[in-house]
């Protein structure tokens, strides 16, 4: 399984949440996981229930038989700052900079270095080691911006090396694509089974590929019980309304005659959604990628609910060594 | 304690909107600190009001800011007014519904708006790229213009760097406010990182092109390379020194001829930029934050409207999506769970009197096979085989609700805590659908529901 485990997908289908049960899922049996959050919305630390992250690695959560699940997020501003300081030594010269909206300009304005330095970063710990040699965390997984942007985001590198066509910004950015392009890298696309996210999934996915980035899972969140089917619904509108009122009476019901239209109308929606549902999964399974699936949480997403998710994605084999499903590679 | 029994103290839960619609009846069991009604948020109201310009739907990603636009769009046309709907990146058959399939950044009249006194629909996508050549070409001359459009940073620049789009969407939004070719502009924001980006992205693009390291940038060019150089003490040099180290030569000698280039436009860019957010201000502007009945989309939506209050910026409500309703209401979900209980023990009881094939026939678990990638579930025809007593039928009919129930229970519980943080802001509610939304009918539905959500309690 790559060891760079990048987690896009549209607008509210949760992938926040995927990233996060997947560090907690691929933290078990002793290993360290670093998630990272790059869009500055402290999404992650409100999930795991702590305060705002800084710009330190820090523990977050500690997962069943012992691992341990660090977050980070990256702040391109203190990231650039970072890389001044290491490759000039600057020291106050950097708030001079900083003061002359120097910083502001090549983080906000200046096009793509801001996402160079997030990736960058990201990159960095996944290639950290320890003085041992061994890898400083197990995997590194990205809660990266949405779909519609993650191949931009992910190959602005290339585009960088471009511009910046000498200097530490080039080869950082050079280096950054080497991982980004490798087998270590898997980048996963949540949605939902419904058409606007799928629809997005499978333009993401032609995006990446023909970014070469490596393309991993999609992730299908939020899955919902389907609890009664079309054949069903079909009996119930055909006749037997007058039974199931009997039926609801005997079950300890009251009044159920002004019910029975209601339910049998909740039902035939519940049907047109399973039915949808179902057109989305062949679409998805068109696209002939591995995949997960997440169930809905009745209770919204708290740290149970992560442990639940994340559950459920070991379950599947995620984290499961490099047997099983392995995705990506 | 009679918190919540009726439509109009819910602020709009959705009423008469078939089988979603309904009234809630849970009474709160901490008492009646909220018995006070939410206000309600009229929108057909708003869309007949000749005094307002420009609706501006705003909120965080996946909750139907596009389609909200778009059905409000639709609407408002079927009520006489004169629309355009400016749209930043629909999905493709949202845009489809309304006849925009391409890309050209140019206004098309929508086909089908019908009734009675009807006025005209106009739709557009937003092109980024081209909103910024155009005001290229048109404030500088041709040579100027071409210098700019080849230079490698303007195109990187111009494709997209964070907050382009947002700058652009501004832009437009202002172009087409000063065409007055239409009488209402309803605008979707750019799905943003956060709610900052918009309203922030005039003023950050102000305060750059007037900052001090964009004049440093330009000094040297301005005053034709060495010459320009004296005027800048160490402390600068060593700046532009380290910058140029750090981004390569090529680059830095790309930006500072790509902004000398646009200095003429600067002044331009800063005033319009200017104008527009005075326009977002003006009581001729309304804001609509979409949110569904989620958690972190109402996290961002109680932080967008306080956002726009502390810009002075006119917020008309809030536009809830997708909440779910039933007409059931007064079956709880613990007494539909116990009934459907109740049922399948004398199911078995029954087992081997009634003849039936397999138990589970018309009842399937929760995500039959989640390991299985994405295989589509097991045919109808497969399920066709097994008769289904009327027993499991309505067992499964008590356990559909019961679903239903918990989810109408969980919504309500958010939207309490938006209430709780925001409770003068108006709230219309609208019925989820089944599926999405392909068409101009489809459009139409959601804005019957955005209007029926607002409606007071007997309305229907």
């Amino acid at each position: 399984m790559s060891r760079f485990q990048v987690v896009s997908g549209k607008g509210g289908t949760g992938k926040t949440t995927v990233a996060a049960a997947l560090a907690l899922a691929l933290a078990t049996e002793g290993r360290r996981t670093l998630i990272v959050e790059v869009e500055g919305r402290q999404g992650i630390a409100q999930l795991f229930g702590a305060d705002s992250l800084p710009y330190e690695e820090r523990r977050i959560a500690v997962a069943p038989g012992g691992g341990e699940v660090y977050a980070l997020a990256i702040d391109a501003e203190l990231a650039l700052l970072d890389y001044l300081q290491m490759f000039y030594k600057l020291g106050g010269a950097g708030r001079a900079l900083k003061k002359l909206g120097a910083i502001d300009f090549a983080t906000t304005i200046a096009p793509g270095v801001r996402d160079v330095l997030l990736t960058g970063k990201a990159c960095e710990a996944v290639r950290r080691k320890d003085r041992q040699n061994r890898f400083v965390y197990d995997y590194v997984i990205m809660d990266a911006p949405p779909t519609g942007r993650i191949t931009r985001f992910l190959n602005v590198n290339d585009e960088v090396a471009g511009l910046a066509r000498i200097g530490p910004i080039h080869n950082q950015a050079q280096a950054v694509m080497r991982v980004l392009k490798s087998p270590e890298t898997a980048v996963h696309l949540v949605t939902l089974l419904e058409e606007m996210p799928v629809q997005e999934t499978a333009d993401g996915i032609a995006e990446l590929r023909a970014a070469e980035l490596p393309v991993g899972r999609v992730i299908v969140n939020m899955v919902r019980p389907q609890l009664l089917d079309g054949d069903a619904l079909r009996t119930a509108s055909g006749g037997r309304r007058k039974e199931i009122a009997k039926t609801l009476t005997r079950a300890g019901v009251t009044g159920s005659a002004a019910l029975v239209r209601p339910l049998v109308e909740q039902a035939a929606e519940h049907a047109q959604r399973v039915a949808l549902e179902r057109e989305q999964r062949t679409v998805l399974a068109g696209l002939g990628l591995p995949g997960y699936e997440l169930p809905l949480l009745g209770e919204g997403v708290d740290r149970a609910g992560l442990d639940e998710l994340a559950a459920a994605l070991r379950e599947q084999g995620a984290g499961q060594g490099e047997s099983g499903r392995g995705a990506g590679s | 304690m009679t918190a919540r029994t009726k439509a109009g103290a819910d602020g709009g839960t959705p009423t008469g909107a078939g089988a979603d619609g309904g009234t809630r009846t849970k009474a709160r069991a901490d008492g009646g600190t909220r018995t006070e009604a939410v206000p309600a948020l009229d929108t057909d109201a708003l869309i007949d009001d000749p005094d307002i310009r420009i609706i501006v739907c705003c909120g965080s990603g996946g909750v139907g800011k596009t389609t909200t636009a778009a059905a409000l769009g639709v609407r408002a046309a079927e009520r006489g007014r004169k629309v355009v709907v400016l749209t930043i990146d629909p999905a493709r058959r949202l845009a489809q519904s309304m006849g925009i399939d391409s890309l050209d950044n140019v206004p098309r009249r929508v086909k089908g708006i019908e009734g009675e006194g009807a006025g005209e629909l106009h739709a557009m996508m937003l092109d980024m790229k081209r909103t910024f050549d155009e005001i290229v070409e048109a404030h500088a001359d041709a040579e100027r213009a071409r210098a700019i459009l080849e230079n490698p940073f303007y195109q990187s620049l111009s494709a997209g760097f964070a907050g382009t789009q947002e700058y652009m969407a501004m832009e437009k939004l202002g172009q087409l406010r000063a065409r007055e070719e239409w009488d209402l502009i309803v605008v979707d924001t750019p799905p943003s990182r956060s709610a900052l980006d918009f309203l922030d992205a005039p003023k950050r693009l102000g305060s750059f092109l007037d900052g001090r390291f964009i004049k440093l940038l330009m000094a040297p060019a301005k005053m034709g390379g060495r010459a320009g150089m004296k005027f800048l003490n160490v402390g600068m040099s060593m700046m532009t020194g380290t910058l140029g180290k750090l981004l390569g030569g090529q680059f830095l000698r790309d930006v500072q001829t790509f902004v000398a280039a646009m200095d003429t436009m600067f002044g331009g860019f800063r005033t319009r930029a200017d104008a527009t957010y005075k326009l977002l201000q003006a009581p001729g502007t309304a804001f609509l934050v979409v949110a569904t009945p989620e958690r972190d989309a109402l996290r961002e939506a109680a932080y967008f409207v306080e956002r726009l209050a502390a810009e002075d910026m006119p917020l008309a409500g809030l536009v809830l999506n997708r909440v779910h309703g039933s007409e059931a209401a007064r079956l709880s979900a613990e007494q539909a769970l116990a009934a459907a209980e109740s049922l399948g023990a004398e199911n078995l009881e029954n087992d081997g009197i009634v003849d039936q094939a397999a138990g589970k026939a018309g009842l399937r678990e929760p995500a039959d096979s989640p390991a299985a990638g994405h295989a589509p579930a097991p045919s109808e025809a497969e399920a066709d085989r097994r008769p289904v007593t009327t027993e499991e039928l309505t067992a499964g009919l008590l356990r559909l609700h019961a679903e239903r129930m918990q989810m109408v229970a969980r919504e309500q519980d958010t939207r309490d805590s938006f209430t709780a943080l925001h409770p003068e802001v108006p709230v219309t509610a609208v019925a989820a659908l089944p599926g999405d939304v392909h068409d101009l009918s489809g459009l139409r539905a959601v804005g019957d529901r955005l209007a029926t959500g607002s409606a007071p309690a007997g309305a229907v």
